[in-house]
């Protein structure tokens, strides 16, 4: 249960709500992407690339469009606008931010995987024997696998005639130099961090068909339905000749933020004229689809002998793989991240992201925010050492509180509870573990951050929701999301019911159809509570003016008395004096007063940053926690076991308290993962733990209870105060838990993951 | 093409008799043949525990078991987890109480895989819960919720 502050009674909103979905899914009726069929589907395939890097010199088709079975076969010439960029339905055009690709290759491969040709046939047999008959010629070439050595002159080249140094940015606060010169300590280290995947259960998937008015329909498990438009330029139709649906999703992660099924799927549909399905294997899934970025980060920090930090130094170059996608946006992120929670006088920051032939980076739950936590965090570890202070001694020197800048000159105006959150977590570690057996040491690890919630404001964003109340007093909420999972639709309804006086069944959301419901924009950079949930306020909230005043007139009171409750509309003062929501209504339809809204909700919207200084502001607001591990380290085997994890958060009001502390429990999980064994091993761009044999996530036996604390300042920019969770909730857990194991081996492992053979080797032991 | 082969099954209690290919995969055959969608394709290689269906009351992936394989099995899926009259059976609701649902893609092979411990070990404790789960994956709660609802369905 959170700490609640003084704060208006709510009849719905901070509850522990179980979530209408939750329904259907006990049952095994809720039909995800996979789940659906469309009588004649086709089935298709995709066939990837064997080399990393090449050149395509030739493909034949022929044998293959032969073999019976098969509709149709489709390489890059047959893709009308083949170089395309992922621009998620953004109002503002932003320019070097564009994150272009190729739909199927051509020219250079530029990963191992890259989508070479589709094929769509009567069954999976025929499709999979279809590719087996595409011949295509290759010239391998030499690639290159290291983002270090990729952006140094005279590198090979990815791409055909770009530079592959993708972009650059600096932040520049105070003097640098002159800071380290004012500190006592310096500590100064590379940290390199794995890429990993997002390991969502369901795989990428989708089914598409052509309607009956000639417009390609595409359902598919994805993040973001404003795809749309991108998928028509690729074909050349105009933007309202292509509908995406989202159903429920097994889990999205950001894996299901770049398009992945639907632009083959459109291809194939446009091309059969026929139903198409496509479902990716896991091994398909993690070798060819985007990943989280592999960062070297280079840091350099220094303090007063008081703990103060002074300068921070800090220079990250993040391996985008083979093609762009979202690597600006997330090295941005990380960039604006780097200086942590923390406030430090003088900062240099320089940060490139490099095109390499590993297999691409995009956007993983925390958006860049992970790599640079785990290098910040481990440094002030490092700090306190050398120091003498302990752990939270040093970072509550250095927190960033209400009204203090970041290095970019953004001013913190809401609330800034990290203190908070590090005292709470780490008291509720509670008593030491004792070692079980002498060869074990117990080590505690704290790590703290400050993630954004809401995409960046010089994106322009906004959202839009139609709230209408029916004629028998019942809800329907209609909003142009995507559910990953996380109770994102399930929290729409909670407002509305809240807004309108209804008890939570009595609302339906329809979501996720880019036809039908009013668009909101993508469910990422956690933004879908505040953006779709203050429009789903905003229009419930004029729907209630509305009834409020017809019922003022029924009851003869002042508008300003009345409450709702109850599916009633009554005198606070009185209560006995109440109308029906019902009749209300009715009396409203009878006077032909609207009943229903569609509100659009703007988030504050800024102008690009300074690109030679980093000045300006990038996001709307931060959501500040931090994490606390205990754990035992075996120094013979280096082998580590979790005990305890903490935590605690300020989440500015729960909605659903089931939900808010669910994306706790799971995030913590989920950045621990990071931390302790998940990595996409490649070896010269070739993936070396393609299934979840090699590619290993915290299962139920490698992970203890997640103690979660919430705290409610009500200081967020979401509905009722709310800060967003989903990604913030899995920031610093790696660090944590790095921090944890050098407390207690004494050594620090500055690479992820912080495997026991890396912990002997800290260790000296090898 | 491979020949086909009829096997008899009983699903949720409903004696079937699908045709299937020697080599057909018993998920496959239960999500198309028998459009029971409920069980999940999710690694198709036996390491995440997504398809999990009791087969004469064990837990087996449906994705490494050929349909011939079982034939003539008494076979549970999700679908037939509620009891006949459609209301929920107590490990679906304390899943539900317990907020133990999120993306629910897990959901089906965890319910079963605890039908399976709760009808061993009808108070199981946590430790032995984790214990039974650890072939099953979930990206989303962190499991922390789901074995406190399968533990509150103890006695
Ligand atoms: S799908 Fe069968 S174990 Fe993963
Ligand atoms: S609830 Fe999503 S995988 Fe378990």
């Amino acid at each position: 249960m959170p700490e609640n502050r003084t704060r208006p009674a709510y009849r719905i909103i901070g509850k522990a709500a179980p979530r209408p979905d939750a329904w259907a899914k006990v049952f095994g009726d809720t039909a995800y992407a996979h789940d659906y069929t469309v009588p004649g589907m086709l089935c298709a395939k995709v066939l990837r690339s064997r080399h990393p890097a090449a050149r395509v010199l030739s493909i034949d088709t022929g044998d293959a469009e032969k073999l019976p079975g098969v509709d149709a076969v489709l390489t890059a010439k047959d893709v009308p606008n083949n170089e395309t960029a992922t621009r998620f339905g953004q109002t503002h055009q932003v320019g070097g931010f564009e994150g272009l690709y190729r739909v199927l290759a051509e020219k250079k491969i530029r990963f191992k995987g890259e989508a070479v040709a589709l094929v769509a046939a009567t069954s999976e047999a025929v499709a999979e024997e279809a590719l087996g008959l595409i011949h295509v010629e290759y010239e391998p070439l030499e690639g290159v696998f290291d983002p270090v050595e990729a952006k140094q002159a005279g590198a090979y080249q990815v791409g055909e005639d770009e530079s592959n140094v993708i972009c650059s940015y600096k932040v520049r606060k105070g003097d640098v130099e002159e800071g380290f010169k004012l500190a006592d300590v310096v500590v100064e280290q590379t940290y390199r961090v794995p890429m990993v995947d997002h390991a969502y259960l369901e795989p990428e998937s989708g089914v598409a068909w052509l309607d009956q008015d000639g417009v390609i329909t595409i359902r598919s498990a994805t993040q973001v339905i404003e795809h749309f438009r991108g998928i028509a330029d690729v074909l050349g139709v105009s933007h309202n000749r292509v509908r995406i649906i989202a159903p429920m999703l097994g889990g999205g992660f950001g894996g299901k933020e770049d398009i992945t099924v639907e632009t083959y799927l459109a291809l194939l549909v446009w091309k059969t004229r026929k139903p198409v399905s496509l479902t990716y294997t896991r091994e398909e899934s993690i070798r060819s689809h985007g990943k989280r970025h592999p960062y070297v980060m280079r840091y350099k920090t220094g303090a007063t002998k008081a703990g103060k930090l002074v300068a921070l130094e800090a220079e990250l170059t993040s391996d985008a793989g083979g093609y762009v996608y979202l690597s600006p946006w997330v090295l941005l992120y990380s960039t604006v991240g780097a200086t942590g929670p923390y406030d430090i006088p003088h900062v240099k920051v320089d940060s490139e992201t490099v095109l390499t032939n590993n297999t691409f980076s995009s956007a993983n739950r925390g958006f860049g925010a992970p790599q640079v936590c785990f290098a910040c965090e481990s440094q002030l570890d490092e700090l306190a050492k050398q120091l003498g202070l302990s752990p939270l001694e040093i970072r509550r020197k250095n927190y960033l509180r209400t009204g203090d800048a970041l290095a970019t000159g953004r001013v913190l105006e809401h609330s800034v509870e990290t203190e908070q959150t590090a005292d709470r977590a780490l008291e509720a570690l509670g008593e030491p573990s004792g070692p079980s057996s002498p060869t074990e040491r117990i080590g505690r690890g704290i790590a703290s951050s400050m993630t954004s919630y809401g995409r960046m404001t010089f994106l322009h964003d906004t959202s839009r929701a139609l709230v209408s109340i029916e004629m028998d007093g019942s809800v329907s909420v209609r909003c142009g999301l995507q559910d990953v999972g996380g109770g994102q639709a399930s929290s729409l309804a909670q407002i509305a019911a809240e807004v309108l006086g209804v008890p939570m069944e009595d609302v339906t959301v329809y979501v996720g159809d880019s036809a039908l419901t009013p668009l909101a924009g993508t469910t990422t950079a956690t933004r879908l509570l505040y953006m779709s949930g203050n429009a789903t306020k905003k229009a419930a909230t004029a729907v209630r003016h509305s009834l409020v005043k017809k019922a003022a007139d029924l009851l003869d009171v002042d508008p300003e008395e009345l409450a709702m409750g109850d599916r009633q509309i009554y005198s606070a003062g009185d209560p006995d004096r109440a109308v029906a929501l019902e009749r209300v209504v009715k009396a409203c339809a009878a006077d032909g007063i609207p009943l229903y809204d569609v509100a659009q909700f703007n988030a504050p919207a800024r102008e690009l940053i300074d690109f030679q200084t980093g000045q300006g502001q990038v996001f709307p607001d931060f959501t500040f926690g931090t994490q606390a591990m205990e754990v035992s380290v075996d120094i013979e085997t280096g082998a580590v076991k979790v005990l305890k994890i903490v935590s605690c958060y300020d989440v500015g009001q729960a909605i659903n308290t089931l939900s808010a502390e669910g994306q706790l429990h799971g995030g913590a999980l989920y950045g621990l993962g990071y931390g302790m064994m998940e990595e996409v091993v490649l070896d010269k761009g070739n993936t070396l733990t393609p299934s979840f044999a090699e590619y290993l996530i915290p299962s139920a036996v490698d992970v203890p209870d997640v103690k979660t604390i919430m705290i409610e300042s009500g200081g967020g920019v979401g509905p009722f105060g709310a800060k967003g969770l989903g990604e913030p909730s899995c920031v610093p857990a790696a660090a944590a838990f790095a921090n944890a194991v050098s407390d207690a081996i004494g050594a620090r492992v500055c690479d992820l993951p912080v495997t026991p053979e890396r912990i002997l080797k800290a260790l000296g032991r090898f | 093409m491979m020949t086909k082969r009829r096997v008899t099954l009983t699903v949720n209690g409903e004696h079937v008799e699908p045709l299937v290919e020697a080599n057909a995969l018993l998920v496959n055959v239960l999500r198309e043949e028998l459009q029971l969608t409920g069980t999940k394709y999710c690694c198709g290689t036996g390491q995440c525990g997504g398809c999990t269906v009791l087969v004469n009351g064990e837990p087996i992936l449906s994705c490494l078991t050929l349909a011939v394989a079982v034939d003539g099995a008494d076979i549970l899926t999700i679908e037939g987890v509620a009891k006949p009259d459609g209301s929920l059976d107590p490990i679906q609701e304390a899943f539900l109480d317990h907020g133990a649902v999120q993306c629910g893609f897990c959901t089906p092979g965890m319910i079963l895989m605890a039908k399976d411990l709760l009808a061993h070990d009808p108070s199981p404790s946590e430790e032995r819960i984790r214990e039974h789960l650890r072939g099953n994956l979930c990206r989303c709660t962190g499991y922390h919720r789901i074995v406190k609802a399968i533990g509150s369905c103890g006695q």
